[in-house]
């Protein structure tokens, strides 16, 4: 069971922009396949820093609207959001201590 | 963390990497397969289908066939274990893995099978611009490209199907090569040449690509002429070719020039004792799924040969007769 919350054209106002967490976006979809060799990377992470960061997931086939404002032409693309705006981007499959790394930063 | 001692470790997941998981299972060897935190399955699971794979009349779609090879290796006993390898030690009689997450594997015989990395053109621009336009993985990649006008870059298979791929997608796709002719094999290369929506740019190669935020064309280079022309488009799939992952292992086993390991055909030995190698890491000629699976299945039963002749370390010689 993934417990990387799926997200919408319609609902990602309020779970990120609004968002009090900081929150990383993983727009991915289910014919790429290192999007589906990041996913156990990224529920991991969601469940070592639960409370502290949302990680939440957008299908670009479902939800054309977010993928182009994130300007998004390659999957997997992260972002990652702090008080309602992409202060980072990561693009491509990478080891979880690249994820980490990032996660820290959006924390720090 | 976690130290473990094994018979024998294959790093690496394509089809030479789990053929040669099967072979070792099925030996009784309960190989240990470093398959990467990512990049389990290798380069096939970001192909579409696959026509050449015999016993699949209908074809079968890359990443199905890496799942099945890894389930089949698992039926008998092979563990996988999803990380990455990041040092080896291969001299001496124990050889020894280090993996991303911490943990150590201690292994009599160890199999290379780390296969090949995408080719970059070698542009300023391309890394720049990598996720921005540029990209190496059109099954990615391409739906972001719907009713644009993109470029594939190469003359080979891979590009090949890159480029019939992308025409689900794009308006026009662009094949450019600095030859006059394919090197890929014929029925792709005709279904290319009659595509409507692909055009050839022949003796061509790219100077540039350009664009700030996102890609916006190219400049090509007549490889005859020297002229040079602008091409529009907003993706660049580069499908040049290949090379080998063997950066892991250089300095201890021998490789060519070209960074290939090289190994005593037609056995999978490298010089060093114990350790051999397959797949693309090994291979500057065929690179196709099926000669890599028969080169891991080779070097499983030259690890099997090899460990059998070694002293016994822990298993009795008593017991070993009463199995046998």
């Amino acid at each position: 069971m993934s417990i990387v919350t799926p997200v919408t054209d319609a609902t990602f106002r309020a779970e990120v922009i609004e968002s009090e967490l900081p929150v990383v976006v993983d727009i991915w979809a289910t014919w790429c396949g290192p999007c589906k060799a990041i996913a156990p990377i990224l529920d991991q992470l969601a469940s070592d820093y639960a409370g502290r960061v949302k990680i939440v997931k957008v299908d670009a086939d479902q939800n054309p609207e977010t993928v182009t404002a994130a300007g998004v032409t390659s999957i997997p693309t992260l972002g990652f959001y702090r008080n309602g705006e992409r202060v980072d981007v990561l693009i491509g499959a990478h080891p979880k201590p690249v994820y980490v790394a990032k996660i820290e930063e959006l924390l720090a | 963390m976690s130290n473990q001692e094994v018979e024998l470790v294959i790093v690496g997941s394509g089809p030479a990497g789990y053929t040669a998981a099967v072979y070792a299972a099925r030996a009784g060897l309960a190989p240990v397969v470093i398959a990467g935190s990512v990049t389990a399955g290798g380069a096939l699971m970001t192909t579409t289908e696959v026509e050449n794979f015999p016993g699949f009349v209908d074809g079968v779609q890359g990443p199905e066939l890496m799942e099945s090879m890894r389930a089949q290796a698992e039926r008998f006993g092979a563990r996988i274990v999803y990380d990455d390898a990041i040092r080896l030690e291969l001299d001496g009689d124990v050889k020894t893995i280090e993996t991303g997450a911490g943990a150590t594997y201690r292994a009599r015989a160890v199999v290379l099978t780390m296969g090949s990395a995408y080719r970059k053109l070698g542009l300023s621009e391309e890394e720049r611009l990598s996720g921005h336009g540029v990209s190496w993985c059109a099954t990615c990649d391409g739906f972001f490209f719907r009713e644009q006008e993109i470029v594939v870059v190469g003359g080979g298979d891979s590009a090949m199907e890159e480029a019939l791929f992308l025409t689900r997608f794009a308006s026009k796709v662009t094949v450019v090569h600095r030859r006059d002719e394919f090197r890929a094999s014929r029925i792709m290369a005709q279904r290319v040449l009659e595509d409507p929506k692909i055009e050839v740019a022949w003796n061509s190669e790219v100077g540039a690509i350009l664009g700030d935020e996102q890609v916006t064309g190219l400049t090509l280079r007549d490889t005859v002429t020297g002229a040079e022309r602008t091409l529009d488009a907003t993706g660049v799939f580069v499908a040049i070719g290949h090379d080998p992952r063997s950066e892991l292992v250089t300095g201890q086993v021998d490789t060519d020039a070209d960074g290939y390991v090289r190994v005593a055909h037609p056995s999978t030995r490298t010089n060093l004792p114990g350790v051999f190698a397959a797949g693309d890491l090994v291979d500057h000629t065929y690179r196709q799924a099926i000669t890599a699976a028969g080169t891991g299945c080779a070097a499983a039963q030259d690890a099997q040969h090899y460990l059998s002749n070694l002293e016994p370390t822990t298993v009795p010689e008593l017991a070993l007769e009463v199995s046998a």
